[in-house]
């Protein structure tokens, strides 16, 4: 079976700055989703993400592996490269994760944004 | 009270929050908590008299006051979580503290709020906020910006910490070459801003100076195997040492050529001098070296006339190599122009390359450079034409009146020679 990545991109209202009643409703459409998508079986993985607040971007310089890695504040801002693709990472915190996106050959053919994905375990 | 005692509690301010930091694990409550400790010291000290270990006593008080808000915390939520981290603590507060631990504990603040994850203006902000202990409305004073500026950059700051995870740790050596500029630049941003800056509140601006060089000597001392950390002192110490001869009585920028050097700090010029020769010594050149080098040949020359230029010069295409920005290749005309002649550096100033030009274009001291040698080649008109130029790139007001007064001077010797 083709498998597909379904990106969403949303207004940073929905992203955690809206009132918590905005919030609910959101979070109860994606509940819907989950629950809709979940019983057909097709959602393979998913996360939410953090606000672009906590986001970094990696850069390696000299367009090959190995160069000086520039880290910087904030998302990625669209230029002319487009989403090529995403990993999920397992580290323990942000310097883990940049050394790992640092690595990514993405990082010295354009940029690779690093962002925390949201553990709801923990509460909001 | 008593300014020194504020002063003091300040200095060690930065020192009892980083143990703090490393016992709460959360900036915030250790913040809240250094700070009802500064509040008991500043109403308890002058009537019982300073202890006599004042770190020691405001670290008690603060962890005693975190720990209050934490079994509070534990009690109210009943969650097993602030229980667990109620246990942490306690057991890391057990542990006496050495000074090598306090030593790390600075180290841990300092890369913390220097991570490069954060922007330079957020990192300036934090670490006035935590190393330096100045509070918003002074950390404002100096950028110029509104309190609540500073407040949600802070705030923001600390949010991505906590969120995205940005450790609590020293890197390993190996990662220093990576993280140490970020720190760096911090109080590089903070000596310039100090010394230089066109606006804002002079006595601010001061604080901003010293804070910077306190830090500056702080970093080396943490860090003495870093040439770049020692040689940024060495910058600190020697744009420190000519403080007071840069402005007039009136706040007026007074060139370098027309300085009182009698005014010059010697001492700290030779301290300057001696903490750059023990950087050099470690065999790893970089940029801070290089600026620091150039600016002590300042400071060590009798007189404007007898500067080492082509020193000097050499030393900026040094420079050159490390930050190949159009900036420091303006700086290096100067430099040449003096060493070579007028024409020489006028010619580097008409090879800089379009990417450059589209950076500094805009630039008042680009188009002020031009018009100074363009003056002393004789070529008036086109000198007067430039200062305009630099008049129309909207400078700050100081900056305004001195290139009024430059242009006077120059147009003035033209009509007196004909």
């Amino acid at each position: 079976m083709p498998r597909y990545a379904a990106l969403i991109y949303e207004a940073a209202a929905t992203a955690g700055t809206g009132t918590p009643e905005d919030w609910a409703k959101v979070m109860a459409e994606y509940t819907d989703f989950g629950a809709t998508a979940g019983a057909a079986g097709v959602i393979g993985g998913g996360e939410a993400l953090q606000p672009t607040g906590t986001a970094t971007t990696v850069r390696v310089m000299g367009g090959a592996k190995g160069g000086e890695v520039v880290t910087a504040d904030g998302p990625f801002a669209e230029t002319k490269e487009v989403l090529g693709g995403f990993y999920l990472l397992d580290c323990s915190d942000l310097d883990e994760a940049l050394k790992w996106a640092a690595q990514i050959p993405g990082a010295w053919y354009g940029k690779v944004e690093v962002r925390p994905v949201i553990d709801f375990s923990q509460g909001m | 009270m008593t300014e020194p005692l504020e002063q003091m509690i300040r200095r060690e301010g930065g020192r009892v929050l980083a143990t703090l930091v490393r016992l709460v694990g959360d900036i915030d409550l250790a913040e809240d908590a250094v700070q009802d400790a500064v509040v008991a010291a500043l109403r308890r000290w002058p009537t019982d008299g300073v202890p006599n270990n004042p770190p020691a006593w405001l670290t008690t008080a603060a962890r005693n006051r975190a720990l209050d808000v934490l079994r509070r915390e534990a009690k109210r939520t009943a969650k097993e979580s602030d229980a667990r981290l109620l246990d942490d603590v306690l057991i890391s507060i057990n542990e006496a503290t050495t000074d090598s631990m306090v030593r790390d504990d600075l180290l841990r603040l300092v890369f913390t709020c220097c991570h490069p994850a954060l922007a330079l203006e957020a990192r300036l902000a934090l670490t006035l906020r935590t190393l330096c202990r100045m509070n918003t409305a002074e950390i404002a004073a100096v950028f110029i910006v509104p309190e609540s500026t500073i407040g949600q950059r802070i705030s923001r700051a600390k949010k991505k910490i906590a969120t995205a995870r940005i450790p609590y740790r020293v890197p390993a050596d190996h990662e220093l070459p990576d993280r140490l500029p970020a720190v760096l630049q911090v109080v590089h941003a903070l000596v310039t801003v100090g010394h230089h800056s066109p606006a804002g509140n002079l006595d601010a601006r001061a604080d901003l100076a010293s804070e910077g060089l306190r830090l500056a000597r702080l970093l080396t001392e943490l860090m003495p195997d870093e040439p770049e950390c020692t040689g940024l002192l060495a910058l600190a110490l020697v744009t420190h040492a000519r403080r007071a001869s840069r402005r007039d009585a009136a706040g007026e920028v007074i060139l370098l050529a027309d300085q009182d050097r009698s005014r010059w700090d010697r001492a700290q010029i030779a301290e300057a001098a001696a903490t750059l020769d023990a950087a050099v010594r470690l065999h790893r050149p970089g940029r801070y070296q290089v600026e620091a080098a150039i600016a002590c040949l300042h400071g060590t020359a009798v007189s404007f006339e007898d500067t080492d230029w082509s020193q000097i010069a050499s030393l900026y295409a040094t420079l050159e190599l490390f930050t190949p920005t159009a900036v420091v290749r303006v700086n290096r005309a100067v430099a040449v122009a003096h060493a070579q002649g007028a024409a020489v550096g006028l010619s580097l100033l008409d090879n800089l390359g379009e990417a450059d030009l589209a950076v500094i274009d805009d630039w008042h001291l680009l188009w002020s450079t031009r018009a100074e040698l363009l003056a002393r080649l004789g070529e008036v008109d086109a000198a007067v034409a430039a200062f305009d130029r630099a008049l129309e790139c909207s400078p700050n007001d100081s900056d305004r009146r001195f290139l009024l007064r430059r242009r006077e001077v120059v147009a003035t010797e033209r009509r007196e020679a004909s």
